[in-house]
């Protein structure tokens, strides 16, 4: 009985065993492959970031060599910044949606998988960490606490973190973080949207906080993000 | 030639006796000195009277146009209602939050109010915080403010057809909004929450219904609100923070955006499941930073978009 039924059933049992030898090798090839690519991904990206390419100036020329931003001159820090949202940056200044004099040849020049690749390596970069002793807040640091909290309903703006996290952290995909970001950045972007001059956000939603703020909270909310360990408390 | 003239009868009154001079001098000073004393007083009874008087003439008189409310006191603007002005009353700052033992307890309110997960956890049965539908931390208008609420009780409620105190409407904001149950009456929770809104309404008038209370009342679209378009409103408008399935953003355990319908989301006896709430919510205040830009047949749609999905059960029903 047992024998007649293994019998029976053997070649139906061998199709199946085949099935399951191709169904695990397909998953481990393409597992492996899944893997590798993933980690050459960044490892290309930190190449282009450290060295740049054809055409492609270094990005810590700029960016700093950890890519934490140079103050001076404005520069954006990009560690820890959302891989999606690098992206997204980097095709817009490549297909002209946000103008930038210096980004725009850079990112023209990359290829679809560099810019996936740069924007792996900077959002794998550690992002910002309160210090262990932050500086004392100034007046103006506790309105930009205020502004980031709590917001100016009065004036129909939400709070900073309403959309960007609960400590700037940003949310995937859409609210980049802002948290250690460098003011002179900050400040130049809350301007270019409120100018018009930068308009790539979703929905317009950036831009309808921005045209609410004045110059002095412009200035206050940019300085506070910058080190957003203040607890807005003035000693 | 004037001057002269006056020097002239200055020495002739001196010199006649009649009247002496320095009477000119007696009479200007006791003039100040009354005009002064009538001053001070004035001004002393106004800063004592300010914040009530002005709250009750202009609430009672909302239809008061631009040029009567010009002939109102000049005191009357600082206070904190300037409803006279076509204005909405103004709560106070919470960094003006008192020191001291009320004030700890108005703070803990606060918490409550914006951290409802984290400091009243006990009582809340979904993923939501007091703060999402409450904008501003309870301050904001059309958004149910907590100043415009509280002196509007106690009131006969057709919810539950009984007479209703402060602490048992919000506790019906835990049953029904938080999906979760009410905690009890005189304990902590509810005395911080009470605090607080108390202390946000000061200056408000007793028994008024504010400019500005609940959700507003918006007009019937022109065509019945529809869950089909109301789709594509969300998909244009809501998506990015509900997301598509209107399931909220979760990030580490926490709701940064708020589900919208399903188990984590406000019950089906909660306000804002009734289409005229949300429809009125969402017209004034979303997206986050740009109410008011919804036309009212979007609003509409889309609330009813949002109050079509399923949702915990309404508990008064389950009881039966």
């Amino acid at each position: 009985m047992f024998h007649r039924k293994s019998t029976r059933f053997e070649p139906r049992q061998r199709y199946a065993d085949t099935v399951r030898l191709l169904v695990l090798t397909a998953l481990t090839v393409f597992a492996n492959g899944w893997v590798s690519h993933a980690s050459a991904d960044k490892l290309a990206g930190g190449v282009l970031a450290q060295k740049g390419g054809a055409g492609i100036t270094a990005c810590l020329a700029c960016h700093g060599a950890n890519g934490e931003g140079q103050a001076a001159a404005g520069f954006p820090r990009l560690a820890g910044q959302h891989q999606a949202y690098l992206v997204k940056q980097l095709q817009a200044f490549a297909n002209g949606k946000r103008k930038n004099a210096q980004m725009e040849p850079i990112a023209s020049a990359l290829s679809a998988q560099q810019i996936n690749d740069v924007a792996d390596y900077y959002a794998g970069l550690p992002g910002w960490k309160p210090t262990a002793n932050p500086v004392a807040s100034s007046p103006q640091t506790a309105l930009g606490f205020k502004l980031a909290t709590s917001g100016n309903w009065s004036k129909g703006m939400p709070a900073c973190f309403a959309c960007h996290g609960a400590s700037g952290e940003g949310i995937a995909p859409h609210f980049p973080s802002l948290s250690g970001q460098i003011s002179s950045y900050t400040r130049a972007q809350l301007k270019a949207w409120q100018a018009g001059t930068r308009d790539n956000d979703p929905q317009g939603l950036m831009k309808s906080v921005a045209i609410k703020m004045s110059d002095e909270e412009i200035a206050a909310v940019s300085l506070y993000l910058e080190n957003p360990a203040l607890n807005g408390k003035v000693k | 030639m004037m001057s002269s003239w006056l020097k002239n009868w200055f020495q002739s009154q001196k010199q006649t006796r009649k009247f002496h001079p320095f009477w000119i001098v007696l009479v200007v000073m006791a003039t100040l000195a009354v005009g002064g004393v009538v001053w001070v007083a004035t001004y002393l009874f106004k800063v004592e009277e300010a914040p009530a008087v002005p709250a009750v003439v202009s609430s009672a008189t909302p239809g008061q146009d631009g040029a009567q409310s010009d002939n109102l006191p000049a005191i009357a603007k600082p206070s904190p209602l300037s409803v006279e002005q076509g204005g909405v009353f103004s709560p106070p700052d919470p960094e003006d939050i008192p020191s001291g033992e009320f004030g700890d307890v108005i703070r803990l309110g606060k918490n409550i109010f914006t951290d409802t997960q984290t400091y009243a956890s006990a009582y809340v049965g979904n993923g939501l915080n007091c703060v999402n539908c409450h904008l501003d931390a309870g301050r904001k208008p059309d958004s149910a403010p907590l100043w415009a609420s509280f002196g509007m009780f106690p009131a006969y409620r057709d919810k539950n057809k009984q007479v209703n105190s402060y602490e048992d409407r919000l506790a019906g904001c835990f049953r029904f909004s938080m999906n979760g149950k009410a905690p009890p009456l005189g304990g902590k929770e509810m005395i911080a929450l009470t605090s607080y809104s108390y202390w946000l309404a000061k200056g408000a008038p007793i028994g008024v219904a504010l400019k500005g209370r609940g959700y507003p009342e918006l007009k019937q679209p022109a065509l019945a609100p529809d869950e089909v378009r109301g789709k594509g409103v969300f998909e244009a408008n809501c998506a990015i923070c509900h997301g598509a399935d209107g399931q909220g953003t979760l990030v580490k355990g926490r709701y940064v955006f708020p589900p919208l319908w399903g188990s984590q989301s406000f019950n089906a006896g909660a306000g804002m499941s009734k289409i005229n709430n949300a429809a009125g919510f969402i017209q004034a205040n979303m997206p986050l930073g740009q109410g008011g830009s919804l036309n009212l047949q979007d609003a509409w749609d889309v609330a009813k978009f949002m109050t079509s999905h399923e949702r915990p059960a309404d508990p008064r029903l389950a009881k039966k």
